[in-house]
């Protein structure tokens, strides 16, 4: 599978990243090396093979629903870029 | 009493026992070399203030006849490690004024236990990059370098080098897919990824979660026990750390590995395998053997294709867990008219080229249509990976490999800065581990004869990193490999 420029954006457009228009062929014939390499995994027989999701096999365990840490304002919004009021502030979202 | 950095933790603990010397002036000694080394470029952040402060309580304790398990050892951080008060960047320019207002477990469980905080170490941006050369504040320079300047491998580059010129008696480090063990490699120190779950990953910034691992990284294999030793267990801040019982490392070292079967697998033998390096691997086999444990011949067929299973998978989880960086909670904002732009203008500013490539590969094999062609099918190759590993120790204790398939190589190397796959190689032995959850071990056993070290790499079962230490400290025993 290979992709073309449009999809490069596609993709970093999903991504939020922006890919300057003169470094975009560039980016499309590297994401095409790293594709064919990866298709080497077409050759494995995964017929019945149940995906692997993590390695981890004991089971979650359920605490207690009550709350147990809290009233932490400051230090959730000490590292903000911008907060107002209390809260993270942004740029105006709806018009 | 530059000599003082010189002592292995376990050393360093009698010394301080004894009352050779204080804690003080251990730490003292460490700032010192730290303040000799800034051309390393290891240290990121350097907290020579808490280190002095943490010190004083550690004579204190040792006064008053109380000290805990790692009392006045000063240590180094990978910048990974969320670390209270202490700014943590992941080595990124997007979350470079960041200042934790908590505290990982795997570092909280290490000052508890008495250790001293020197500083953050460098290492490859958010844990991508075999070389430390993604790192937003300069690649690390490996100690062992004489005319042309060597990269110390990643990303936990800047904790192998710290270790290896003393700058720091023991560093934390994290493994995605090898990046414990191939810097411990590449800088002759030794290095432990234990097995997933084993320690808590509160706390520390993900990169790929089901594959991340903390582990230790020291002078030699009976630090990294005691600092394993205090580093792991269970934590119910990570739903994935285990509920299992620490074992006390350190005891198994010394004891006997007559009879232990030890794996040898033919798929890590490629054609072509750098020579040096396949001598190391026979000589490292022949000690054991000399003492009498069992060279067992394995297979792991699904090894080739342990490298695009890693290259998707860790991506995949990559895009997502980077995705919490978009310029409005924490981290640095590039302004923008709408909040979209906020988004795409901090990410763009603020991500270095081989993060926005992986974040871009996963985002493409997560994405409708090909989600089953590329990330099931590589999830399922996993499967396979790890089905090896479990045949393999049907007939086998441990198994033992080189670390990597090529010794610490310049920085700027153009074959890799040209062809990002060209790096991605360099995982060929490591990456395995990971994708099987497994504990694996990085050791130096010799010198090339460039004079640079050759790492080994011993991989256990799951939960079985006592046979991993005792094996390993056999080696280190008779291999007569001398720290630099």
């Amino acid at each position: 599978m290979s992709v073309n420029n449009e999809t490069v954006e596609k993709i970093a457009s999903l991504a939020k990243l922006k890919i300057d228009e003169e470094k975009l062929d560039e980016a499309r014939s590297e994401f095409n090396k790293i594709l064919d390499w990866m298709a080497q995994l077409d050759e494995v027989d995964t017929d019945g093979v149940e995906p692997l999701v993590s390695v981890n096999s004991q089971q979650l365990v359920c605490r207690e629903d009550v709350v147990t840490d809290g009233n932490k304002k400051a230090e959730i919004l000490a590292n903000a870029p911008a907060s107002e009021f209390g809260y993270f502030s942004v740029p105006k979202v709806v018009e | 009493m530059s000599e003082l950095t010189k002592l292995t933790i376990a050393e360093a603990l009698n010394g301080l026992k004894e009352k050779k010397f204080s804690a003080k002036e251990l730490t003292e000694a460490y700032i010192d070399k730290m303040n000799a080394g800034r051309r390393f470029n290891a240290y990121v952040s350097e907290t020579p203030e808490i280190a002095l402060k943490a010190a004083e309580v550690a004579d204190k304790n040792y006064a008053s006849g109380t000290p805990r398990a790692l009392e006045g050892i000063p240590l180094g951080i990978k910048d990974l490690f969320c670390t209270k008060g202490v700014r943590t960047t992941a080595c990124s320019h997007i979350i470079d004024n960041f200042v934790p207002p908590y505290e990982s477990t795997v570092t909280e469980h290490l000052f508890n236990a008495g250790a001293v905080c020197l500083g953050k170490l460098s290492m490859d941006e958010f844990a991508m990059g075999g070389s430390n050369e993604n790192s937003c504040f300069g690649p690390v320079i490996n100690p062992w370098s004489k005319d042309v300047p060597l990269v110390p491998g990643g990303s936990s580059g800047g904790s192998a080098a710290a270790v290896c010129a003393e700058m720091c008696a023991g560093a934390t480090g994290t493994d995605t897919g090898g990046s414990i063990r191939q810097p411990a490699a590449f800088c002759g120190i030794v290095g432990i990824k234990p097995t997933y779950g084993r320690c808590s990953r509160y706390g520390i910034m993900a990169f790929a979660s089901s594959l991340d691992q903390a582990g230790p990284m020291g002078k030699d294999v009976r630090d990294c026990a005691l600092l394993l030793h205090v580093m792991a267990g269970y934590d119910e801040k990570d739903s994935t750390s285990a509920r299992q019982e620490v074992p006390d490392f350190e005891k198994v070292l010394g004891q006997d590995v007559k009879g232990l079967k030890i794996g040898v697998p033919a798929e890590y033998r490629p054609e072509g395998l750098n020579k040096e390096i396949a001598d190391a691997w026979d000589k490292a086999a022949a000690i054991l053997k000399a003492r009498g444990a069992e060279i067992v011949e394995i297979s792991l067929p699904h090894t080739k294709y342990a490298l695009p299973v890693y290259y998707i998978i860790a991506p995949a989880e990559a895009s997502s867990n980077l995705a919490r960086y978009d310029g409005i909670r924490y981290g640095n904002r590039v302004d923008g008219a709408h909040v979209d732009d906020v988004y795409v203008n901090t990410r763009s500013m603020g991500f270095g080229k081989e993060v926005k490539r992986r974040i871009m590969i996963g985002t493409y094999v997560l994405s409708a249509g090909y989600y089953d062609a590329y990330y099931v099918k590589a999830q399922k190759v996993r499967r396979l990976i790890q089905n090896d590993f479990n045949e393999a120790f049907k007939r086998c204790d441990v198994i033992l490999t080189p670390t990597s398939p090529v010794t610490a190589f310049p920085i700027g190397d153009k074959s890799m800065a040209e062809n990002p796959l060209n790096m991605y190689l360099n995982d060929v032995f490591t990456v395995s581990v990971n994708l099987a959850g497994l504990p694996a071990m990085s050791l130096p056993i010799g010198l090339s004869a460039d004079g640079l070290p050759l790492g080994m790499q011993l991989i256990g079962k799951a939960f079985d990193e006592e046979t991993v230490f005792k094996s390993a400290y056999a080696l280190e025993q008779d291999a007569g490999f001398k720290r630099k």
